[in-house]
């Protein structure tokens, strides 16, 4: 009989607890919720464009109360993502662990022998695009890219440009700059995006490709000019810079901002965090941060999220390709 | 002066009865968080986090300040009274902080401790205050090659640590860089070192995980062996008059404090620095400049004095580059900006401009956590070493529990877990073999940083080692890194130059 009532208070209790979820969450998918705190993998160092992004997301959902449990981001930014990859396969099955992604998703995997293939993944949801512009310092005296070309011509390889490690999606608009414009430049790598921003301002390196959210602090302080843009459209945010195609060179890169699961997740646990991510993606907080940092929201999850990701896989296997024929 | 008058709109935010609660309950909790083994000021900031949602951003960014603070006075705890380092920012605390409770001075070093972390917060929220803008521009001028001669510096301070047997010392500081590479390269991302394929080293051996080992377990092992018969862990007590007993011996500290407030604010503010090396290094120069080195790691006060005042100064400067740069200079500070920009604020060079309501709360609030970390850490000092009076037997075995857990805790794996098994034992060999300690865990937490540094200053340099010493700033760094390097070596010269000149007359 005690033991009777007490489940029944027991299930009330859960019952009670549920509701009060169910009213917090708006409408979360009934049925799995995670029984612990989510690990927030996310493949790059601090303050890069996906750290900062991934924070912003992580606290979102904890304001919005989208999950039950609070999101633990944490950094695994060692071998251009690799550290973070091998972690992900490691936790096989594993329905707490999560991982905010960026190109060298694909990129990592290809150039080092980690033993990770991400058709094993379990894809989450595709969030935004996140784009790209060329950067110098308001120092440089630099103000369009004619200017940068020549100045670049006339450098050869004492020129410095800045970015995240080779094989980062950075490193690949390098090249395809270089191979575009006929240059050579000195590739030098940092730990995150956001200390590339700082070497570019401190005058350590002499351009870079960063993200705007990654330069916006410096640009908005008028220490950092963006050149032009890598995007199929001029951005909202950069109305006066000019795309690459504008100018006449076909330049258009993008990074996907989106979330993976381990490989074998359980169906219930994938089918919470796409719902999770699905109902972020509606927020208006999230939809004002897309304008205000040039993200391009762009969500998809399931197959098409996987199709997509291995068609972006062979893309990079052929810009790789052609990275290694330019420079042997 | 105008940013006065901003200070104190400031304190009129952080004064207010909200914010003062605020900041009590913040340092508190940071204290504890801060003394238990492997959980530090990130577990504490990222388990509060989604709390300061009902708050306004001002109040929320004061609560997380104060836990980050009250975390950096906690870490110095369990150092100090089990040898166990309670987060990674006071390893340092331990060499010192431990030799003086097994002394029976656990309460003297807790004061210390306090003290310390007071006085390093204190002058370096003042630096702060003052030089903000004039010290951004100073974080800029740091580039790779900037950063490699700062590392060497550290290094070379530690050459006269662990004794006489100079050998001894470099065979560890060698293993500690061995240990370091440990991992995926961070330059091309090939795995290294990793036993075959065994997933659990990819990610390196973890500072923390070697602290706890060879301090935690190690020293356990070491006692249990030395004191069969009597236990030597004194059953401390304290009464109100050592206590202020203790806070007058800490005029005598204010050398090494010094050392660790503008060392450690310094070292802070570098993104990709932060208070452990800070600490680590206060330390190691706090005893090069000492006139009686040998009493370090023994038991001398300075030495539990400098790296808490510089852990504390660092945690203030790591607040710089992410206020001002948008650039966290620590884990933790990475954290703070996230609530940052989820408050709709954009950390940056306008930030100062923009926000100054958020930006001088958030200054003035430092001072008043400061003050309210220094007095609830004293009031609690006769509780923890109240702890001291266990038995040994039952005090060995919570240490154990506690290493474990503390390895355990910051990524869940149980490969972290068998190396602090075997770091324990390592260290226990290595102790009775007599070989320093320090040295090893100052190359582990030193080694990558030094190998990035240096080789992205060889790629953008195209190989041009003389890089190093062409730029004013890297090139002064080595200067002083070589006469750190040559002072030993001067100074046994003139001994033995002496000696041998004397025979001869």
């Amino acid at each position: 009989m005690q033991n009777n009532i007490t489940r029944r208070f027991m299930m009330a209790a859960t019952a009670s607890v549920a509701l009060f979820a169910t009213t917090a969450t708006s409408a979360l998918a009934e049925g799995w919720a995670p029984q612990k705190p989510v690990e927030m993998v996310i493949m790059a160092g601090q303050g890069g464009g996906a750290d900062r992004l991934a924070r912003m997301f992580q606290a979102i959902i904890q304001k919005e109360g989208l999950s039950r449990m609070p999101m633990l981001p944490v950094n695994m930014g060692g071998g251009s993502g690799a550290e973070a990859l091998r972690y992900l396969k490691d936790k096989e099955g594993d329905a707490h662990t999560i991982m905010a992604t960026l190109n060298s998703y694909y990129t990592t995997p290809l150039r080092t022998d980690i033993g990770v293939n991400i058709e094993e993944f379990t894809p989450i949801a595709r969030m935004a695009e996140d784009t790209f512009l060329l950067w110098v310092s308001a120092d440089s005296g630099i103000t369009s890219l004619d200017d940068y070309v020549a100045k670049v011509k006339t450098s050869g390889k004492d020129w410095k440009m800045g970015g995240t490690g080779t094989g980062q999606e950075d490193s690949l608009l390098t090249a395809m700059i270089e191979k575009t414009f006929g240059l050579e430049m000195t590739y030098v790598p940092f730990q995150g995006g956001g200390d590339v921003a700082k070497n570019l301002v401190g005058n350590h390196i002499d351009s870079t490709v960063n993200n705007p959210s990654e330069q916006m602090g410096f640009f908005r302080a008028g220490k950092s000019i963006p050149l032009v843009a890598f995007t199929p459209e001029r951005l909202v945010q950069f109305p006066d810079v000019p795309t690459a195609r504008e100018l006449g060179h076909d330049l258009v890169y993008v990074m996907q901002r989106s979330f993976v699961a381990p490989p074998g997740m359980p169906a219930e646990a994938v089918a919470y965090y796409t719902e999770m991510f699905r109902q972020l993606s509606e927020l208006p907080e999230w939809q004002k941060y897309t304008q205000d940092e040039s993200l391009e929201p762009a969500f998809l999850t399931g197959n098409e999220l996987q199709a997509y990701f291995l068609e972006e896989r062979e893309k990079h296997r052929a810009i790789l390709a052609g990275m290694e024929d330019g420079s042997s | 002066m105008e940013m006065f008058s901003l200070l104190a709109d400031g304190f009129a935010t952080s004064l207010s009865p909200l914010n003062i609660m605020i900041v009590l309950i913040g340092v508190t909790v940071g204290l504890f968080i801060g003394a238990m083994p492997g959980l530090g000021s990130v577990n504490g900031v990222a388990i509060v986090l989604p709390l300061t949602f009902i708050v306004p951003p001002s109040s929320a960014i004061i609560l997380l300040a104060a836990i980050y603070y009250g975390a950096m006075y906690g870490g110095a705890i369990s150092s100090i009274l089990l040898g166990i380092p309670g987060a990674s920012t006071a390893v340092a605390t331990t060499f010192d902080g431990r030799p003086m409770a097994q002394q029976g001075k656990a309460g003297l070093a807790l004061i210390a401790a306090a003290v310390a972390s007071f006085v390093g917060g204190t002058i370096s929220v003042v630096l702060f205050t003052l030089f903000a803008a004039p010290l951004a521009d100073l974080a800029l001028a740091f580039g790779p090659a900037e950063e490699f001669a700062l590392v060497l510096m550290a290094f070379t301070t530690f050459v006269g640590l662990g004794g006489d047997d100079k050998l001894k010392t470099v065979i560890m500081i060698c293993l500690g860089l061995v240990l370091s590479t440990v991992g995926l390269d961070l330059i091309s991302g090939q795995p290294r070192l990793i036993f075959g394929d065994m997933p659990g080293f990819y990610s390196g051996v973890s500072f923390l995980v070697l602290a706890i080992g060879v301090y935690g377990i190690g020293e356990v092992l070491y006692t249990i062996e030395t004191s069969k018969t009597a236990p030597t862990v004194t059953a401390a007590k304290i009464t109100w008059k050592e206590l202020g007993y203790g806070i007058r011996e800490m005029n005598k500290l204010w050398r090494s404090m010094s050392i660790g407030s503008f060392l450690g604010f310094f070292v802070g503010m570098l993104p990709a620095a932060g208070a452990t090396p800070a600490s680590l290094m206060a330390y190691g120069i706090a005893r090069q400049t000492s006139k009686r080195p040998d009493s370090f790691g023994k038991g001398n006060i300075e030495g539990v004095a400098a790296p808490e005042t510089a852990n504390n100064a660092a945690s203030t400067g790591s607040l710089l580059p992410m206020l001002t740069l948008g650039i966290p200079g620590s884990p933790t500070t990475a954290l703070l900006l996230g609530g940052m920009v989820m408050w709709g604020l954009v950390p940056g060079p306008m930030l100062f401009i923009e926000q100054p309501d958020f930006v001088w709360g958030l200054i003035s609030s430092l001072y008043t956590a400061n003050f309210a970390a220094v007095l609830i850490n004293i009031a609690l000092i006769p509780l923890f070493v109240w702890a001291l009076r266990m038995p040994f037997t039952v005090l060995c075995s919570i240490v154990i529990v506690l290493c474990i857990v503390g390895g355990f805790a910051p990524s869940q794996k149980m490969h972290d877990v068998w190396m602090i098994a075997g770091f324990g034992v390592a260290g226990y060999l290595l102790r009775k073999a007599d070989y320093p300690l320090a040295p090893l865990v100052l190359a582990l937490v030193l080694g990558p940083l030094m190998e990035k540094s240096f080789r992205q200053t060889l790629i953008a340099e195209q190989g041009n080692v003389l890089a190093f010493i062409e730029r004013p700033l890297s090139g002064t760094f080595i200067a002083i890194a070589l006469l750190f390097f040559a002072l030993p070596l001067i100074k046994m010269l003139r001994k033995n130059g002496r000696r041998a000149v004397a025979p001869a007359e």
